[in-house]
């Protein structure tokens, strides 16, 4: 079921303004400097000239803070409804953050548990991801197994081939998708071609790789190793490369509440925050930078791994490029890798 | 290697050697364009790490508190007077620490020299007198330095070689003439309904990731307000009023204490210019009370002390 489509760049904005009006449209937008995927209602604000958004895509179906139910004495408990039923199109996307959208399953939508309040925004979005011409300096996507071309969570895959689009159908919903829109053609075998060899030329340009075969048996003998202290000494614990990171999600439930009524609420939270994991007895199992750190890269190329057999990493660089301390996850896996094991307690 | 970098990396040999400190701490270099890293050196064989330029961004008198060793440490004025301010507070006992000032110490705002460079990623930067020659994908521009300071590093800054053990370099050749409170003042002719129109307009843009409290060397408090659960000042949510609320507290609770360095403004992912709340309340407290936090470590902080001649104008 390969089916390809093409579309002029001048008539991008034109049919982006007719996916607005049918779907919740979801688009790079750049503001003060900064481009985040931001709801618009027309095709003219956006940018499709960018690296990548400087937040990841999760908090589309996974909110920063989101209200699981409010109560109060008189009502009980109420559920608060998703406002905008309208289906969602994310367009622009880029293939690392769409992978990620894939990881984040495993958790909200696994054998084991459903997440009711994930799985009612993310089943009616449809993402349109576009390759990446241009990868950043800090990216490193092509040493976990993915890249500029890659399709794994993309309905509809696109690529920008100079003065224009070709848009690739992945899933049957990209496909139902690419027949509604206006303004497209067949492409020709050049076209093609040319989209397959700007892909390959852009995997070339990433040239920054972490080593990731043996990492999680390796994390397996380092919990007790005094590395850990070297790679937290510098951090300052805070929360941006996990806020900013498309595959992490620890959250904290709390409850805003005052008198007789309140809100269960589910943030985001950090494992670089040093109230992360902090007991109501006052106890911390974590409580120094070295055990978070240990944490946050243990999670990622350790037990995900354990529990979904894939890294909870997609090599976007987010983490180091927002970092105040400029803590690069490349080279704190180098370090890993070269560390020298512990015997086992 | 410039002069300065040589004299921090034999004062870190020497102090290292004798034992006269455990831990030194400075800044290397991690082999990206226009980036440092905190270093903390403890065997003097690796003190050729230490490195010297204007992108030696980061306050470390941030890793000062809660630390048992001797420790030197490179400052720049504005760090120094952090630590000051620290020894005021009694968070660093003064005996323990050699506070190795340097001077010319301004820093490149990063910020400014992407915006030259049309959004691309910078791909080499390299520093020639007064002149920083940047690279990115099909551009290269040579841009004079005192241009792209940050913010905070336009001051006539403080002398500050009588509280460091020792001083490197000459006094500053790079200085300003800009107002580095210039910003602030336009702010201040405002209608305060424009200035809540500001704040809430910069601080949506917060995501709450606390990177400007971490950042900050006066921001040790154990548990910090935000993070208290009972009673639960401040909520948790992404609510406006609430990433407010958490940015004037921490703002307030700064006053008389802040040295306006501006570790906040360039640990903050989204850009957002905090000195605008931290750097107008140093303003005040310099104009109302007179008072510069982190000059003399024998002041008490004019938050907590009471002078005959202090302001009384808001008791009517």
């Amino acid at each position: 079921m390969k089916k390809l489509k093409m579309i002029n760049k001048k008539d991008i904005t034109k049919l982006l303004d007719e996916l607005a009006k049918n779907y919740r449209l979801l688009a790079p937008v750049e503001k003060d400097g900064i481009v985040n995927f931001t709801e618009v209602q027309n095709g003219q604000d956006i940018t499709l000239d960018f690296y990548n958004s400087k937040e990841p895509l999760k908090k589309l179906f996974f909110p920063q803070s989101e209200t699981l139910y409010c109560y109060s004495k008189e009502q009980g408990r109420t559920v608060p409804e998703e406002q905008d039923k309208r289906r969602k199109i994310v367009f622009g996307l880029r293939p690392c953050d769409a992978k990620a959208a894939v990881l984040l399953d495993n958790v909200f939508d696994g054998a084991d548990f459903k997440d009711p309040y994930y799985l009612e925004k993310r089943e009616n979005t449809i993402i349109c991801s576009l390759a990446c011409n241009e990868p950043q300096t800090s990216c490193f996507c092509t040493s976990l197994g993915l890249g500029p071309g890659d399709k794994d969570g993309s309905d509809i895959f696109i690529v920008d081939i100079g003065d224009k689009y070709l848009f690739e159908a992945v899933t049957q919903k990209g496909q139902k998708l690419l027949d509604e829109m206006t303004g497209t053609y067949e492409p020709e075998d050049k076209d093609i071609k040319k989209a397959q060899t700007l892909i390959t030329e852009s995997e070339n340009k990433i040239k920054k790789q972490i080593e990731t075969a043996c990492l999680s048996e390796k994390l397996d003998e380092l919990a007790d190793s005094p590395i850990w202290d070297e790679l937290a000494e510098k951090c300052i614990g805070c929360g941006i490369c996990t806020y900013l990171c498309p595959t992490c999600h620890c959250f904290a439930i709390v409850d805003e509440a005052s008198d007789c009524k309140g809100c269960r609420v589910r943030n985001w939270d950090s494992c670089m925050f040093g109230n992360f994991t902090l007991e109501a007895s006052g106890h911390n199992p974590r409580p120094t930078g070295k055990e978070r750190m240990r944490q946050r890269i243990m999670h990622k190329f350790n037990y995900f791994v354990k529990n979904f057999d894939a890294n909870a990493c997609v090599g976007c660089g987010r983490c180091f490029r927002n970092c105040p301390v400029h803590n690069d996850l490349i080279k704190v896996i180098e370090k890993i890798n070269n560390a020298k094991s512990e015997p086992k307690k | 290697m410039s002069d300065i970098q040589q004299q921090i990396q034999e004062h870190a040999k020497k102090l290292l050697s004798d034992k006269t400190v455990d831990l030194f701490i400075g800044y290397k270099d991690i082999n990206e364009p226009m980036l440092t890293e905190p270093a903390f050196i403890r065997d003097a064989k690796d003190a050729d790490q230490l490195i010297w330029n204007p992108f030696c961004e980061h306050n470390l008198a941030k890793y000062l508190v809660g630390r048992n060793e001797k420790i030197a440490i490179v400052a720049k004025t504005n760090d120094v007077r952090s630590i000051v301010v620290l020894i005021n507070e009694q968070q660093v006992i003064r005996e323990n620490l050699t506070i190795i000032g340097v001077n010319c110490d301004d820093v490149i705002d990063r910020k400014k020299v992407e915006a030259e460079m049309d959004g691309k990623d910078i791909t080499s930067a390299q520093i020639k007198d007064d002149k920083l020659i940047v690279k990115a994908e099909k551009i290269s521009k040579t841009l004079k330095i005192k241009n792209y300071l940050h913010d905070s590093c336009l001051d006539n800054k403080r002398d500050m070689s009588e509280i460091c053990d020792i001083i490197i370099g000459e006094k500053s050749s790079c200085k300003t003439e800009e107002d580095k409170y210039a910003k602030i003042r336009e702010l201040e002719q405002k209608t305060p309904e424009e200035r809540w129109e500001y704040f809430k307009k910069e601080l949506s843009k917060c995501i709450r990731c606390y990177a400007c409290r971490n950042a900050c060397p006066l921001c040790y408090c154990k548990s910090c307000f935000v993070d208290q659960k009972f009673p639960n000042w401040v909520g948790q949510t992404t609510d406006l009023s609430d990433t407010m609320c958490f940015h004037i507290m921490r703002a307030l609770h700064t006053a008389g204490r802040c040295v306006d360095c501006g570790a906040c403004v360039r640990a903050c992912p989204n850009g957002i210019d905090l000195r605008m709340l931290t750097g107008k309340i140093e303003k005040d407290v310099k104009e109302l009370f007179g008072a510069e936090a982190g000059l003399n470590p024998e002041t008490d902080n004019p938050m907590t002390s009471y002078k005959e001649d202090d302001p009384e104008d808001f008791i009517k």
